[in-house]
């Protein structure tokens, strides 16, 4: 086939993976749905036949029909809940939903934004791991912060709960209903609503998906501060909830720090205009920090003004081997001292979770095909000088060849080898959930201590799960998963609590970036003292009495109940 | 056996591409350069064949301003032994490669010449079939699938072409040019980085080999293709009927 135009011909065959990542397309239709429901409760296991509200899933079937880009659309027929929903109870303080407030929505809204279609229902009730399902009956579809007003104002006089949710691809549950609870989509609002080309202030609105928000920046010159395997889904406003981390955090720093405002909906649907483009404005308490990491349950951020950093024209990406964990750690303070202000991203990742995204992601490959490493860390240095940021980066990795800190490594040498290389890095989520079920902690730990989790878990559970760890080794922060081929309760209960008791000891975050969501609403204690979560208690009473948003996540159930 | 391989400059094929303002070319500045894709494959085959043992010394070869050394660099550090960098600070058309090339397989003398099928910046798809018309040699251009056989010194080159695959079989010296489905490309190792720093590059200009660089084309214009409008939607079969006969004046 002799292809006149060999760009497009290239970008069709040599797959771009890097920026695809669309969640929403691998769940099911409902009829698939259901029929593997019927499937599913007809072999439950005796044992787990107790008073619980989830299902235990015995086979994966998963037909491997994927689509070139990594994504299986709605032939991957998994789905698992698991782990707490069996244990909270629906408050008796929430009303139920009525035909009165459905008409109710539809006079503010119109009939086109009050979706009660069961198909996208069944979507959006069911949370990226397909862990969690929620059994929502109206989905709200607001396109201005007036009408998130309007809706929060009719919820809290009618004891409505409702769940705030953006790309839906969070990791803790935080997303989904865990009942009936109303859920006010902010996808709608998606549009930019300023750009100051000087000072790389951005404003926009909270159902902006990050990668369309990468794609305006980029066009202008400038990039987010912040970067994860998520980005073709989430959105701004869930990130700034979450205070997302992701890969560049190193560099740039958390969203604590980048974002300089933000306009919030409240329980009662008063709006805080928060909405600042300073860089600095040390003018009384500064709320909009209450904001983000909540999770939704303090207030619905509808706009964000965030401070984007510019885009440097060298950009350069290394993969090493290490041949255990004290050399990565070395490799870590060699690498913020030798290259410094150029770092921007510093991951790490074992060879299990390496074999893992080799055997299970289409396309990508061990570039150290011949040689089976124990880690390997992913480095990428940004600058603005191409030649000196080269020439720095290849004096650091050679010395720390010398030094034998390094197996061996690769420099990518054009921008598509270093997509592959993050596509590793950045497709072991997706690689987790294709091998099965997976029990996913994301844990804080000072950095000599790291990697000790993941060895104890091996020998905690020996052959019954592969145990894999990898993340930002830059930030001290470990993404501990646990593939097992379906959710077990045994399993799970050589897991927890040992996890989080482990993570306590050593004073580290049971969650250092995904959040509390409901998977970990109990367990906040693990790392935070009792007067603080009573202060954080008594600030959600405050601000959102009737606790109608996002209910049953983030404090303990013992006191929000 | 010697294998050359040319290897160009180009701008990385992941990067979006903009018009100047002033319609005479692309922007080129603060732009990330790299190995033409279509080279790299030529240079993964070519370092292919000498590990199988039929060939004895890969060269790269690049022609262009004084960056070019990046790119014999990179191919360097992916495995070629030597590099040779031709400068010349003019656009290089096909025509002006394939001259200097023939002087330069005059001087280097090697069994196979392998190119990349085209370059992604102009798209031309020539310089292969120039140079093996200057030289007289065979080509097989496009090619899927190279076996070399030493005894009958032979190349048998599986080719991509409209009608399917045909397979040529070439009497060496003889010039191949690579489509994207001969071999997937290695990466640059450290070590082979590390090597790659005290392999030769030798520097030739035009002048010295006697070729005549001036160019005989002239760009006018640089423009960018029509932007696609977006679709619309249609609410019964009649009034797609009706946009098919007078919008589209298809039926």
């Amino acid at each position: 086939m002799i292809n006149r135009n060999s760009r497009n011909t290239l970008r069709f065959l040599t797959r771009f993976h890097h920026h695809q990542h669309n969640p929403s397309s691998q769940f099911t239709s409902k009829t698939v749905f259901d029929e593997n429901c019927k499937q599913l409760k007809r072999n439950v296991l005796p044992t787990e036949n107790k008073a619980f509200n989830f299902f235990n899933p015995l086979t994966n079937f998963f037909k491997n029909k994927q689509l070139g880009h990594g994504i299986s659309c709605g032939i991957l027929q998994k789905c698992y809940y698991g782990s707490m929903g069996g244990a909270v109870q629906r408050s008796s303080r929430f009303s139920e939903l009525n035909d009165d407030d459905v008409r109710y929505f539809e006079e503010i809204l119109g009939k086109k934004n009050v979706v009660q279609d069961e198909d996208k229902l069944s979507v959006a009730n069911i949370d990226w791991m397909h862990k969690y399902k929620g059994s929502s009956k109206l989905i709200l579809q607001p396109c201005n912060t007036d009408q998130v007003s309007q809706i929060l104002k009719y919820c809290n006089s009618r004891c409505l709960a409702v769940v705030p949710q953006g790309g839906n691809t969070g990791l803790v549950g935080g997303s989904v209903p865990v009942f009936d609870e109303v859920i006010v989509s902010l996808s709608s609002m998606n549009n930019i609503i300023s750009f100051d080309k000087v000072s790389g202030i951005l404003v926009c609105e909270a159902g902006c998906i990050l990668e369309n928000i990468m794609s305006f920046l980029d066009n202008e010159g400038f990039i987010m501060p912040l970067d994860l395997g998520a980005k073709g889904s989430c959105q701004i406003g869930g990130n700034v909830s979450t205070n997302a981390g992701g890969l560049r955090l190193v560099r740039y720093g958390s969203l604590h720090g980048n974002v300089l405002g933000v306009e919030a909906v409240l329980a009662n649907g008063t709006v805080l205009d928060m909405l600042k483009t300073l860089r600095k404005d040390n003018t009384g308490y500064d709320l909009k920090h209450l904001f983000i990491g909540s999770e939704g349950s303090l207030g619905i951020v509808t706009k964000v003004s965030i401070l984007t950093p510019p885009k440097l024209s060298s950009v350069n990406v290394a993969l090493l081997a290490c041949k255990d964990y004290s050399c990565c750690q070395k490799l870590l303070q060699e690498a913020k001292r030798k290259l410094g202000e150029i770092l921007s991203a510093f991951e790490f990742l074992d060879g299990q979770s390496m074999d893992l995204v080799t055997n299970h992601l289409e396309g990508a490959r061990n570039p150290f095909s011949t040689s089976h490493h124990n880690f390997y860390v992913l480095i990428e240095t940004t600058g603005s000088d191409e030649s000196s940021d080269k020439q720095k980066l290849e004096a650091f990795l050679l010395g720390s060849m010398e030094n034998e800190l390094i197996a061996d490594g690769v420099l990518a040498q054009d921008i598509n080898q270093a997509s592959t290389f993050w596509r590793i890095r950045e497709g072991i989520s997706e690689a987790l959930m294709k091998a099965g079920a997976v029990y996913k902690y994301d844990v804080s730990i000072p950095v000599e201590n790291l990697y000790n989790l993941v060895e104890e878990m091996r020998s905690r559970l020996g052959d019954a799960a592969n145990v894999i760890g990898y993340g930002h080794l830059g930030d001290g922060n470990l993404h501990l998963n646990v593939s097992v081929s379906q959710y077990d309760e045994k399993i799970l209960s050589q897991i927890e609590p040992f996890v989080y008791e482990w993570t306590s000891k050593k004073r580290g975050s049971i969650s250092a970036e995904h959040g509390v969501g409901l998977m970990k609403a109990n367990e906040i204690f693990y790392s935070q003292s009792h007067e603080t979560v009573q202060m954080m208690a008594s600030i959600k009473n405050l601000m959102d009495p009737n606790h109608i948003l996002n209910p049953y996540k983030v404090l303990p159930h013992s006191i929000t109940s | 056996m010697k294998i050359m391989v040319t290897v160009k400059r180009v701008i990385d094929y992941a990067v979006k591409i903009r018009v100047k303002p002033d319609k005479t070319g692309v922007v080129t500045q603060n732009v990330k350069m790299s190995m033409n894709p279509f080279c790299e494959i030529a240079l993964e085959e070519a370092l292919r064949i000498r590990e199988s043992g039929l060939a004895s010394e890969v060269v790269a070869v690049s022609m262009g301003p004084s960056q070019c050394v990046d790119t014999l660099r990179t191919g360097l550090a992916m495995g070629a032994d030597r590099g040779i960098h031709v400068e010349a600070n003019d656009s290089m058309y096909p025509l002006f490669v394939a001259k200097i090339l023939k002087k330069l397989v005059e001087i280097e003398k090697p069994g196979l010449l392998i190119l990349g099928k085209q370059a992604i910046d102009d798209d031309c798809n020539q310089t292969g079939q120039m140079v093996a018309g200057l030289l007289n040699w065979p080509q097989g251009t496009f090619a899927s699938k190279v076996v070399l056989d030493k005894e009958k010194q032979v190349a048998t080159v599986d080719r991509e072409v409209d009608d399917g695959i045909e397979t040529l079989c070439l009497n060496l010296p003889a010039v191949i040019t690579t489509d994207l489905r001969l071999n997937q490309p290695r990466y640059a190792t450290l070590p082979n980085i590390m090597k790659a720093k005290s392999k030769p590059i030798k520097k030739f200009t035009p002048k010295e080999l006697n070729v005549d660089i001036k160019p005989d084309l002239e760009i006018v214009e640089v423009t960018e293709p029509p932007k696609r409008k977006s679709g619309v939607l249609v609410s019964s079969v009649d009034e797609l009927i009706e946009k098919l006969k007078h919008e589209a004046n298809v039926i």
